[in-house]
């Protein structure tokens, strides 16, 4: 069978601009091929930084921002589009190759109708009339799960939620039947329950119309329910290449091999002990406009243990996290904490109550103060709280770096200087620099790299047994409930929908919310996702 | 860059949406009826329209705003003035000043009312368009201004006229051959036109084109018997000064505007739909690009308003910015006060309609869910 | 940094702010005359003993445009000095309690842009005294509310960094959040800010004295020598071009290096990496 896309020896490179200094030609993909047949499905897998979205529009022959396809060949059915002028290009894209950006809310034209924009390359290539190209928009818009199709594509984008954005994206992809669609991560931005749906019709949709795919995600789960083939990818080069049984089940690499390993970490749970940390009863919250984030939420945490909460965007879980701080006073209700109640405001508390909760962010690039360096960093908390000054705080300073697997090397760097994981240690030794007794950590794993994460959750455990600190875990990922958690918190819409002991927690029987978001977390499993689809179609044939 | 106007976006919450438009009727003077069930029920019903009819709030909301504004700056402008020091009646007599003189003169200006009457009696004429009468010449502001205000619109309508469509053009030109020759050439040129005082352009331009080659006439005056392509003629120069002095600004932010839309994701997924440069700038890129350069447009006439007084004192036009100078010279407080507010006016009138048409034309805020 | 990654436009801009700040600060030396020293005929043509010719009422033109760049340069950087400091306590007090306060000084600002600030300072001065002091404070104040604009963007883009909060949490005070997290890190915008506020006062303060109502005769500067020798402009005399072009060329050398200043911040935040 004849290759439908061949990428031969592909090099691709960017220019940078470093403050200061001369321009430097950077290389951010290098001698990289595979090969795509009709009808089946690439999966790029890859880190941030991979190179994975590059590699994925030389497939359209475009370099965003600055990135030229410097070396190798694309060939489209035997015709190297990287040779052709702009005119020639042009009637590849959009008609033979369609582009399905991650972020769909920013890829449509907020001034145009859905309608139109879905139908527009079909007309403008001149591939069907109007009458056809709306026809097979609404066909799209069917076979996509999408919401009153006849009228869906009267409205703006922005009158629609993400996930249907997302499957409208699809659809102006699949609208002019082209050969082939590169999906660029289409569904890191989505929640997880959603995640599923969309991901089940980009499936059905490109089974169903026979198009090849090249999809592109750092979630080796997902790509295994939708690919053919899977190349790993890192740093620009390729890692490893096979066929999707082959590299999830025998992975042959060890790099591939971690990433396959990395959810099945686990954790038993401590027992409830009456010795309680921090208990949260009947807290109502809300903003200043008005709008309230939070209904009746009780929760507790004894101490030395972990509380993970649970829960997709919007469903109050970092707002707690700001009640429990007192950035946000909640209206009613109350916080105890060692017995003691917290006041409301973070105005009214204590250096000392202050000391005690520490935080831990998701991202730690915007939680440093870029300006300053690691000593300084880490040595604030240890001057304010402690007075602490001279020789003897740089010491506590290198014995931190040292709790945390960094060496004192790092000591006068800038948080710019740092790879993600150590940034993410750094704040980790801030918290731990004050001697809490509690830290509050908000998705601080969500922003890295998989066996970087994993590096991150083990140095929690390894210093929650050092030091007997509690951790409030703030999370969307149920894997990392399921490594480190003691007990559950499941939130939904502000309000709390289950709470206990993991073990019960995890285990049915569930409530509904609950049994969604858990039956909707990939898994690293080939066939789980027809499985749960299955299940479901069941499930509603039973109803 | 520099210069724009005091009204921030078009992001607005409910809860201020509602409060500013109920509280502009009662700061324009109408005084409201302290009722707090009326008012209640006003809050609720401005609610259920602003969320039925966002648009028509929002714009509902910019005018009491815009009217509010101009209502505080008269205040300002009125109040100000009192409250700083110096006593006019001395200054207006000078060094001939007795206890008496002052005395009556103050009676005769009327300065010897308490200043809020003043005030008010002051505001109640300005709305109707009588702005009392001036100290110096003893003559009807109002009158002087009349005609004085239609050669400076006259003036500032031909800069616009071509400035505005040039700009554009310019600022399009730059996007088309961004970081290219031509657009590197429109950059250091326009740097080099925004960092010129008008005076000087002015008489650059006067010693050139009116002094040496003679094709150009200098001083710029206008009189009522004129012909109108006498006019034209005799404002060639001063219309080309302001249009060389808003032209760099306008241009310049119309290249940022129109860069910013052609570097966003959407129009990305025009490129990689394989639609042509054309289709792209006309289909997707300039709906999008119209509200921000409608934007840019708006505050330059704004700024051009202001422009205007320099360069009539420059060409000896007798418009209002010569009239405003000449009377802050012999501190004519009247015509100071009438010409400060009619350019403010004016000002607040114009950043209004950059924020109403940057509304109107936001397709979230037309077509809302 | 180094000196080599500087542009050449920039390099012209720096040379001619150096240029300009000698001769302010050593007007007395460089000057052949005096400052209102009657040297010869009016409107001398330039060449021979006066370089520049002289000027409405026979004084040199080279010595008063000397002496004017002290003046014209003190009194701009007096004023944009004073705006800023005005300007970035109130927008960064503003920034960082937010609540009350903010909206206090936000609105207040915004009824004070709503007034262009050539007219209002022209109804204020109207109404004040003639003093030095007062004409560089009208301007810090008028120019202050542009500070306070930009001073309060870029202060509230900083406040919202997770650093802050960060701050906040454990309990640091306002003081320190302004001075050690928030002003470090909108240092290179602000520097940017205040070239352009510069550039502004100065051509702003010319336009006064221009129109009469800045720096007072006898004294030297150089919108005010435009407004004395421009009757000759009619007789084809440039003496009243030779300082509208010193105040332009000061400007587009300030303009020159923050425009450079301002391409580095933005470059510093790095182009768009691979997602």
């Amino acid at each position: 069978m004849p290759e439908l896309l061949s990428v031969k020896n592909l090099k691709i490179e960017a220019t940078s601009y470093p403050p200061g200094e001369p321009p430097k030609v950077v290389t951010l993909v290098e001698d990289v091929s595979f090969d795509l047949q009709k009808g089946k499905v690439l999966g790029l897998i890859g880190e941030s930084g991979a190179g994975k979205s590059t590699i994925g529009l030389s497939a359209l022959a475009y370099g965003r921002g600055g990135c030229r396809i410097t070396g190798g060949q694309v060939l489209l059915n035997g015709r190297d589009i990287l040779k052709l002028g702009r005119g020639g290009i042009n009637s590849v894209r959009g008609r033979h190759v369609c582009y399905v950006a991650q972020s769909a809310a920013a890829a449509f034209n907020p001034a145009h109708k859905l309608g139109d924009q879905v139908i527009e390359a079909s007309l403008r290539h001149g591939i069907m009339n109007r009458e056809e190209a709306t026809k097979r928009a609404l066909y799209l818009f069917r076979v996509l799960g999408l919401p009153n199709p006849e009228t869906f594509g009267d409205r703006y984008p922005h009158q629609v939620s993400g996930g249907q954005l997302q499957r409208a994206m699809t659809a102006m992809a699949l609208c002019p039947n082209p050969e082939l669609i590169v999906f660029d991560e289409p569904t890191t931005a989505l929640d997880v329950t959603t995640q599923i749906d969309v991901l089940a019709a980009i499936k059905h949709a490109i089974e169903e119309t026979d198009t090849a795919a090249l999809y592109i995600t750092h979630d080796l789960a997902v790509v295994a329910q939708i690919s053919d083939d899977i190349m790993v990818l890192r740093h620009g080069k390729t890692v490893e290449y096979g066929t999707t049984k082959q590299v999830i089940e025998a992975p042959r690499e060890e790099y591939t091999r971690a990433l396959v390993s990395v959810r099945q970490a686990k954790r038993d749970e401590a027992p409830d002990q009456t010795d309680t940390l921090l208990k949260i009863e009947h807290v109502h919250a809300g903003y200043a406009n008005g709008f309230k984030v939070l209904h009746d939420v009780s929760m507790h945490l004894p101490k030395g243990q972990t509380l993970a909460i649970v829960g997709e965007s919007g469903s109050g879980k970092s707002t707690l996290a700001r009640v429990i701080t007192g950035l946000l006073p909640p209206s009613e209700g109350r916080i105890t904490f060692e017995g003691k109640e917290l006041p409301k405001a973070l105005k009214g508390r204590t250096n000392d109550e202050l000391r005690r909760i520490q935080m831990i962010y998701q991202m730690a690039d915007t939680a440093m103060n870029p300006r300053q360096t690691v000593r300084e960093i880490v040595g604030r908390p240890l001057s304010f709280y402690f007075g602490m000054h001279g020789a003897k705080k740089t010491e506590r300073v290198k014995e931190l770096l040292d709790q945390i697997e960094m060496g004192t090397r790092f000591l006068d760097r800038y948080p710019a200087e740092l790879s993600g994981g150590q940034k993410q240690r750094v704040a980790i030794a801030r918290a731990l620099a004050a001697q809490p007794e509690l830290i509050l950590c908000d998705e601080p794993t969500s922003a890295l790299d998989p066996l970087v994460a994993e590096g991150i959750l083990n140095l929690l455990l390894k210093l929650q047994e050092e030091t007997a600190v509690s951790y409030v875990f703030i999370t969307h990922d149920i894997a990392i409930v399921r490594a480190i958690a003691d007990s559950v918190a499941v939130m939904h819409r502000g309000r709390l929908v289950r709470f206990g002991p993991k073990s019960k927690v995890l285990s049915p029987p569930f409530d509904d919310y609950t049994d969604l978001l858990l039956k909707s977390v990939p898994e690293m499993e080939i066939g789980w996702l027809e499985k749960v689809l299955k299940t479901r179609r069941m499930e509603s044939a039973g109803n | 860059m520099m210069e724009s106007g005091p009204i921030t976006g078009p992001v607005v919450t409910d809860a201020t949406a509602g409060e500013t438009a109920l509280r502009s009727p009662d700061l324009a003077g109408v005084p409201a009826k302290p009722n707090p069930a009326a008012d209640e029920l006003g809050g609720t019903f401005w609610r259920r329209f602003a969320f039925r009819r966002p648009l028509a709030a929002l714009i509902l909301q910019r005018l009491g705003l815009s009217v509010g504004l101009l209502f505080a700056v008269s205040l300002m402008i009125f109040g100000g003035i009192e409250a700083l020091p110096g006593d006019f009646a001395t200054t207006y007599l000078g060094q001939s000043a007795t206890p008496q003189a002052v005395e009556n003169i103050r009676k005769d200006l009327g300065l010897d009312r308490p200043w809020s009457e003043r005030y008010l009696s002051w505001l109640g004429g300005a709305v109707q368009g009588d702005f009392g009468t001036s100290w110096a010449s003893r003559n009807s502001v109002s009158e002087q201004i009349g005609n004085r205000l239609g050669n400076s619109l006259f003036l500032a309508f031909f800069a616009a006229l071509i400035s505005v469509p040039l700009a554009v053009g310019l600022g399009m030109l730059a996007v088309q051959f961004r970081n290219r020759l031509p657009d590197k050439i429109i950059n250091v040129i326009s740097l080099a036109a925004i960092s010129l005082p008008e005076f000087f352009i002015g008489y650059l331009l006067i010693m050139f084109f009116a002094v040496k080659w003679g094709v150009a006439t200098f001083p710029a005056t206008v009189y009522d018997s004129m012909g109108f392509t006498e006019r034209l003629s005799a404002i060639a120069l001063p219309v080309a000064t302001l249009v060389l002095v808003v032209l760099a600004h306008m241009m310049r932010m119309t290249r940022a505007a129109i860069l910013n839309v052609m570097s966003s994701a959407y129009v990305e997924t025009a490129e990689l739909k394989g639609l042509g440069t054309f289709r792209i700038i006309a289909r997707h890129a300039a709906p999008n690009a119209v509200a921000p350069v409608i934007n840019v447009v708006a505050l330059n006439l704004a700024y051009l308003v202001v422009g205007v007084v320099v360069v009539e004192v420059v060409f000896v036009y007798p418009g209002m910015g010569q009239y405003m100078v000449d009377a802050v010279t012999v501190r004519d407080m009247p015509v100071v006060q009438a010409c400060g507010l009619i350019f403010a006016a004016f000002y607040i009138f114009l950043n209004m309609a950059a924020d109403i048409l940057a509304i109107l034309a936001n397709p979230r805020l037309r077509h809302p869910r | 940094m180094n000196l080599r990654s500087i542009p050449f436009s920039a390099w012209i801009g720096i040379i001619g702010i150096a240029i300009a700040l000698l001769c302010a600060l050593f007007a007395p030396f460089l000057a052949p005359f005096g400052e209102r020293e009657v040297v010869g005929d009016i409107w001398l043509p330039a060449g021979g003993d006066f370089l520049l010719g002289t000027d409405n009422l026979g004084r040199d033109l080279l010595s008063r445009l000397i002496y004017g760049a002290r003046t014209t340069i003190f009194v701009a950087l007096a004023a944009t000095v004073l705006s800023f400091a005005l300007g970035m306590i109130l927008s960064f007090t503003a920034a960082v309690t937010g609540g009350f306060v903010d909206q206090f000084f936000s609105r207040f600002n915004d009824l004070m842009m709503a007034v262009p600030t050539l007219i209002f300072a022209l109804v204020v001065l109207a109404v004040l005294p003639q003093h030095l002091w007062i004409l560089v404070l009208v301007m810090a104040v008028l120019d202050s509310t542009r500070v306070f604009r930009i001073g309060r963007a870029v202060a509230l883009d900083v406040a919202v960094m997770e650093f802050v909060e960060a701050a906040r949490l454990r309990g640091e005070g306002n003081i320190w959040i302004i001075f050690r997290e928030i002003l470090p890190n909108t240092l290179s915008p602000l520097l940017a800010e205040f070239g352009l506020r510069f550039a502004f006062s100065i051509l702003f303060l010319s336009t006064l004295s221009f129109l009469g109502l800045g720096i007072q005769p006898p004294a030297a500067d150089w919108g005010g020598m435009v407004k004395d020798n421009k009757d000759g402009i009619i007789f084809g005399i440039s003496a009243a071009l030779i300082p509208g072009a010193a105040i332009a060329a000061l400007a587009i050398c300030v303009n020159l290096v923050v425009d450079w200043l301002m391409k580095r911040t933005s470059s510093l935040k790095g182009g768009r990496g691979d997602a």
